[in-house]
């Protein structure tokens, strides 16, 4: 099957005053026509990054693609001009963001902002669009759609304004929908509602979707592949089942036995991945979850690991870690029964006594001695 | 199944006392809506808690979820009597709470803390560490000076940060680490009964279960009875002994934890724990899947009888003229609804 995206090498950091933030670097993979896939990680891991940069909506400055090559259905977006980009974006790839209320314009009637989008991409006339609006609405459930078409955002609640933002995504019939974090403003009822209908419309419209979100719960049941990102890369990449039966990178196990189960039988206590996630302007120079990882070993904080194929897992299961691939010390790991050494587990749990990194990055620079009381380079005002 | 439900007890939610630390009876908080600019009427009421019973036993987690809007945070602030009740009774410890005066309830708050959702809202940015745990100590007289010193020292250490901190402001910690800032402020006074108000949905996926485990820990260790109340009913699950469900200013159902979950009597109860999506594909495919139509009702004019008819599959003409009693329809599961069961 011909990809419809391929992603290379995607970088893309953000200059800041405090240094160079990271928050893609190195990211690539590929996604089918009508294929679905998760993107899984924690906030500041890129995820969102990734998926702003395939739109080329990430803002300049401070933000810039340094490098890779993003080609959709054939064309390079990071060579497009903007013109082009522009017609790319609601006709071919759709998004839908996380906060509903922020992302729809509050001044202007519903109807209006999604007939603009058909107006502009399919050249519909003013009719015509008003039309298609309100089927798009009674597609996404909208009670008396043709009424509520003329409301302003503020008049429907959460759920419905999210399902507007399903409406518009729809409108153009795109190719690929990017769902940033698409339920996690919703309660779970609403957030069943909403998922359930992205699901069946992706499905009867043949849809490639990405759906970024930190639930792994979400991705479970709504996707064929999963990507678990950590500190700006990819980390972990396999189908969904192959994933949560046979996960092969450290971070993984951490997510999957830190979260609490609705179904779990017994009161078992939670294993937290100790630590606190890596600072994108100085990252690990090695892997970057060695910090927090109670299977390391000297080579992963000296070289960092490739994304590579897996041994005793399916062909295209591919992770992260020194430890898994060929050769490494957890190829035999159970990672139900032994959650590593406890001595590295009681070294980690120092660093959440400590200070996250850019205050200490922050200090070294105003050549402070750390904790030394009574020197307060702050202005206290 | 459903006859073994018909053996109710009568007695609405009578709760036996002596061992429970909280007992909450009828507790309403109405907040008034007014019209006019110098003479102010009131035209109406936001019922966000509207008449519930329940009770804690000491030792024990009770978690409260709902979704947004539900009263849950209300009913929280309620008890703490950060909110003045509309009506209905607090009991702590045999104590009515809502009959004490100012000084009176201020020594009431030494026995009882409150640890908020936002650990980047509820620590004052202009105060240091030291002095945010070191408060409490000084409203309520217990240290001063050295003495101070030491026991917030001993503190951070207790919530697993550096104890050396002190001097250090709260933007220069993490999310996960102001979180446990805030769990040593409300430590600080050696309270029996904490309310924990969502303390762990602002923080990351990572982070959360090591606020999870520190408040076990501290569970276990200074025998605390916790109010849990959160959104995220896996969390709930775990952390709770027993669990109370609320919809609309209401409590729909009280149960053991294991009872609730494995045989929710109450359709909302069903419908919410059937839309948690649980982390494993396999179980995933096959769950059934009960997905409510349409939104929570304002609670400015909830629905006449049952509040969650409107929604309710199993809504009959009953539902929308009566209004449920709480009832126990299995030992010590109660719930509110003309139609429990499966």
């Amino acid at each position: 099957m011909p990809e419809l995206l391929e992603v290379k090498d995607l970088k893309t950091q953000f200059f800041t005053r405090d240094g160079v933030v990271r928050a893609v670097d190195g990211v690539s993979f590929q996604l089918a026509a009508g294929e679905t896939l998760g993107i899984v990680g924690e906030s500041g891991c890129g995820k969102s990054v990734t998926a702003l940069s395939l739109m080329r909506l990430i803002p300049m400055p401070p933000g810039k693609i340094v490098e890779g090559s993003i080609v959709f259905d054939g064309q390079d977006v990071l060579k497009m001009d903007d013109d082009d980009v522009r017609s790319i974006r609601g006709n071919n790839i759709a998004m839908i963001f996380q906060d509903p209320m922020t992302s729809l314009n509050p001044v202007l009637t519903i109807s209006r902002q999604i007939s603009e989008a058909l107006e502009l991409h399919l050249k519909m006339d003013k009719a015509e669009a008003k039309k298609r609006t309100i089927e798009l609405l009674e597609l996404v459930n909208i009670p008396s759609a043709k009424k509520r078409a003329d409301d302003y955002p503020h008049q429907f609640s959460g759920g419905m304004r999210q399902r507007v933002m399903i409406a518009m995504a729809l409108s153009c019939n795109p190719k690929l929908i990017l769902a940033d974090e698409p339920t996690t403003a919703l309660d779970v009822t609403i957030q069943a509602q909403v998922l359930d209908l992205l699901k069946n419309l992706a499905r009867e419209f043949r849809t490639a979707f990405i759906l970024i979100t930190h639930d792994l719960g979400v991705v479970a049941g709504m996707t064929q592949r999963i990507h678990v990102m950590y500190g700006g890369q990819i980390v972990e990449k396999a189908d969904t089942g192959e994933l949560f039966a046979n996960p092969k990178m450290p971070y993984t196990w951490g997510l999957l036995r830190s979260i609490p189960r609705l179904d779990e039988s017994r009161k078992a206590k939670l294993v937290p991945i100790e630590g606190l996630p890596p600072d994108l302007i100085a990252p690990p120079p090695g892997c970057r979850f060695e910090p927090r990882c109670q299977y390391r070993r000297e080579i992963c904080s000296t070289t960092p690991p490739e994304l590579k194929h897996i041994p005793n897992s399916k062909p295209d299961h591919e992770a992260r870690c020194w430890g898994t691939q060929e050769g490494g010390w957890l190829v035999n790991t159970d990672w139900r029964q032994d959650i590593g050494s406890v001595k590295e587990l009681e070294a980690i749990k120092m660093d959440v006594a400590d200070l996250p990194p850019e205050v200490k990055r922050a200090e070294a620079a105003a050549d402070t001695p750390p904790g030394a009381p009574g020197k307060d380079t702050r202005n206290g005002n | 199944m459903a006859t073994e439900f018909i053996q109710r007890s009568r007695s609405t939610a009578r709760f036996d006392s002596g061992k429970n630390l909280l007992d909450v009876k009828a507790l309403k908080m109405h907040f008034p809506l007014t019209q006019g600019i110098v003479f102010q009427r009131q035209v109406g009421a936001v019922r966000a808690v509207d008449g519930i019973d329940f009770f804690v036993e000491k030792g024990e987690t009770l978690g409260l979820v709902g979704e947004s809007g539900c009263g849950k945070s209300t009913t929280g602030r309620a008890i703490l009597q950060l909110y003045k009740p509309t009506s209905g009774e607090v009991k702590f410890d045999g104590v009515e709470l809502t009959k004490l005066g100012g000084e009176q309830m201020r020594k009431m708050r030494r026995r009882m803390q409150m640890i908020f959702q936002d650990p980047y809202a509820s620590l004052n940015p202009r105060m240091t560490v030291g002095n945010i745990i070191g408060e409490p100590l000084e409203v309520h007289k217990l240290a001063a000076g050295k003495a101070k010193t030491e026991r917030v020292q001993e503190l951070l250490k207790i919530v697993g940060l550096n104890p050396y901190f002190t001097n250090r402001y709260p933007h220069e910690f993490s999310g996960g680490q102001r979180q446990r800032i805030g769990v040593a402020r409300a430590l600080a006074v050696e309270p029996e009964f904490i309310v924990a108000d969502e303390p762990i949905s602002a923080l990351d996926v990572s982070i959360q279960a090591q606020v999870i485990n520190l408040l076990e820990e501290l569970q276990d260790k200074f025998k605390l009875t916790y109010l849990f109340i959160a959104h995220d009913l896996s969390v709930v699950r775990h952390i709770s002994d027993r669990v109370a469900v609320m919809y609309l200013g209401k409590i729909v159902e009280l149960a053991d934890r294991v009872d609730l979950y494995e045989h929710p009597l109450h359709p909302y109860s069903q419908a919410l724990l059937s839309a948690v999506p649980i982390p494993d594909p396999i179980v995933e495919v096959k769950r059934k899947r009960i997905i409510l139509t349409g939104d929570v009702p304002s609670p400015v004019n909830p629905p006449t009888g049952c509040r969650f008819h409107t929604r309710c599959w199993k809504a009959q003409e009953i539902c929308a003229e009566v209004d449920p009693e709480f009832i126990e329809h299995a030992p010590r599961h109660w719930a509110a609804c003309h139609f429990p069961g499966a």
